[in-house]
């Protein structure tokens, strides 16, 4: 069993013990103890029932934090040692345990720390390091959420479009330290689609897919960008690419479209295409339009304008540009390319300059800085 | 050892003697610099004297208490404010000297033209935690 394998177990043991009447913030803490001590017990050889074994622990490890806090608060221990018995792990609770970690009075930082310890069983130390701050303020910041559900009540849950936000998240955090984010946010809302029917869930799914097959191609060996159209298609992942669009269309064939299908929709269709020249911009519009009625942001109308760009050609991208927001991240970078394929290179050379000063990352700065350095290249030689 | 913080500015350090805007530089030349860059970091990883490495946007802007019961004030960004702090690199070594050698080898980093910039950094001593016998 590997970590990945042992982490699955996590939500199903600690539903067990708050079902057993263990407070939400003790219970997570002794299914952490118990993960630690398996990692370190099992080695080669498993216990017959890893899930029972795991309760065992934790349900000891509750009783015994339990018991110091008492000691410290001069109360008595109200638990039982023996462990009552007929709670067994069920899918339900693992359910509820993703809406608890998305509860409405956490702030989506401490939803995104407390999902990935108690669902994604990670430890303290795995998720600082993703998120790269110290493990102090991570242990802080998670222990608090604890205290807001337990205070909050563990009867008023999240509804699953914070669930979904908040996994859509994780995803999005990419790749630092020893865990794959991504990858871990993957695994989540496969779970989360095998216990709750809802197309926008599926919808997520499809949609972590699809850009999860790309990855590969997304960035050079040193770190820098390469653009959608110059992606090698080749390094895309078909069996990622074909499991995703699966799962997008049996999700819209029912009917119930939502802001995940429509995004997923689009990404199928870039997925879809073996060459950039054969990418369906037209389809891809018609999608973003359906997206605004969704989620009308400043980001939809950008992203919109460079398909509209693709689609009706670069006045009309650029006609769509103008509706959009000042403010948004990267207008400029969007206006820089939209104007180059407009053919004025020089406007076009400037907002990729403006476009490097005011981008959101060291990469993205990178990539912008070397559009501009290209184009003003070019305008020197043929001035 | 002792802690330096190396800072690079957007304004307000004298101007460099190869002084061209990156998006002037030919695209391999930029890759050049930021490769350098790259390494730079790499190599004091692997020497065991890195600290930190970040990057600030130029877009800041001020902020100060405005009274019980208020939003704080906000004000700026000023185009006039002298110095704009672009980044910064913290190292551990074992002498100032060595801070100064580091230093002048990150601003080496190649420009226009793929020749060094001879870009100003500035280089601050950290404030130590004091002596364990002092007191």
């Amino acid at each position: 069993m590997d970590g990945v394998e042992l982490r699955e177990l996590v939500p199903r043991v600690l539903s067990v013990l708050v079902r057993r009447g263990a407070d939400f913030a003790t219970a997570e803490d002794a299914v952490q103890e118990a993960l630690i001590r398996a990692l370190s017990a099992w080695g080669d050889e498993l216990p017959a029932d890893p899930t029972g074994w795991l309760i065992t622990v934790a349900w000891r490890a509750f009783l015994d934090l339990t018991r110091s806090d008492a000691a410290r608060h001069d109360r008595e221990v109200r638990f039982d040692t023996e462990p009552p018995a007929g709670a067994i792990p069920s899918a339900d609770d693992t359910l509820r345990l993703y809406f608890l970690c998305a509860h409405p009075e956490l702030t989506s930082s401490s939803a995104v720390a407390l999902t990935l310890r108690a669902v994604g069983g990670l430890t303290t130390r795995q998720i600082a390091q993703a998120y790269l701050v110290p493990e102090a303020t991570m242990a802080q910041r998670i222990s608090r959420a604890k205290r807001t559900v337990s205070r909050a009540g563990v009867d008023r849950p999240g509804d699953v479009r914070t669930v979904m936000r908040v996994l859509y998240l994780v995803f999005n955090e990419g790749y630092s330290g020893d865990v794959d984010l991504a990858t871990e946010a993957i695994r989540l809302t496969r779970q989360l689609a095998a216990l709750l029917d809802d197309p926008e869930v599926h919808g997520l799914l499809a949609l972590m897919l699809l850009h999860h097959a790309r990855r590969r191609s997304r960035t050079r060996q040193d770190g820098s960008i390469v653009a959608l159209a110059d992606q090698d298609r080749s390094q895309w992942d078909t069996g990622l690419i074909a499991e995703g669009i699966d799962i997008a269309q049996a999700a819209l064939a029912r009917d119930q479209l939502g802001e995940y299908q429509a995004q997923a929709a689009i990404a199928a269709l870039h997925a879809d295409a073996p060459r950039v020249e054969e990418t369906d911009w037209v389809q891809i519009v018609e999608w973003y339009n359906e997206l605004l009625g969704f989620a009308d942001t400043p980001i939809v109308r950008l992203n919109r304008a460079v398909a509209v760009g693709e689609a009706d050609g670069a006045p009309a991208g650029l006609a769509a540009l103008a509706e959009v927001d000042e403010h948004v991240p990267r207008r400029e970078a969007v206006a820089a390319y939209l104007h180059e394929k407009n053919g004025d290179l020089e406007l076009a050379a400037r907002l990729y300059a403006i476009a490097a000063r005011n981008a959101p990352n060291l990469a993205e700065r990178d990539h912008q800085m070397r559009q501009a350095a290209r184009l003003n290249q070019h305008l020197q030689h043929h001035r | 050892m002792a802690k330096y913080l190396l800072l690079k500015h957007y304004r307000g350090a004298p101007a460099p003697v190869n002084d061209v805007p990156m998006d002037q530089w030919r695209p391999d030349e930029v890759d050049a610099h930021i490769r350098f860059m790259n390494d730079f970091a790499a190599r004091l990883e692997s020497s065991g004297e890195f600290v930190d490495g970040q990057a600030l946007s130029p877009d800041g802007v001020w902020v100060r208490y405005d009274g019980e019961g208020r939003p704080p004030a906000t004000d700026g960004p000023f185009a006039e404010t002298k110095d704009l702090i672009a980044g910064w690199m913290v190292i551990d070594v074992d002498s100032y000297e060595r801070a100064i050698e580091l230093a002048g080898e990150l601003s080496a980093a190649p420009g226009a033209g793929g020749e060094p910039i001879h870009e100003w950094l500035e280089v601050r001593p950290f404030l130590a935690a004091p002596p364990t016998f002092t007191h």
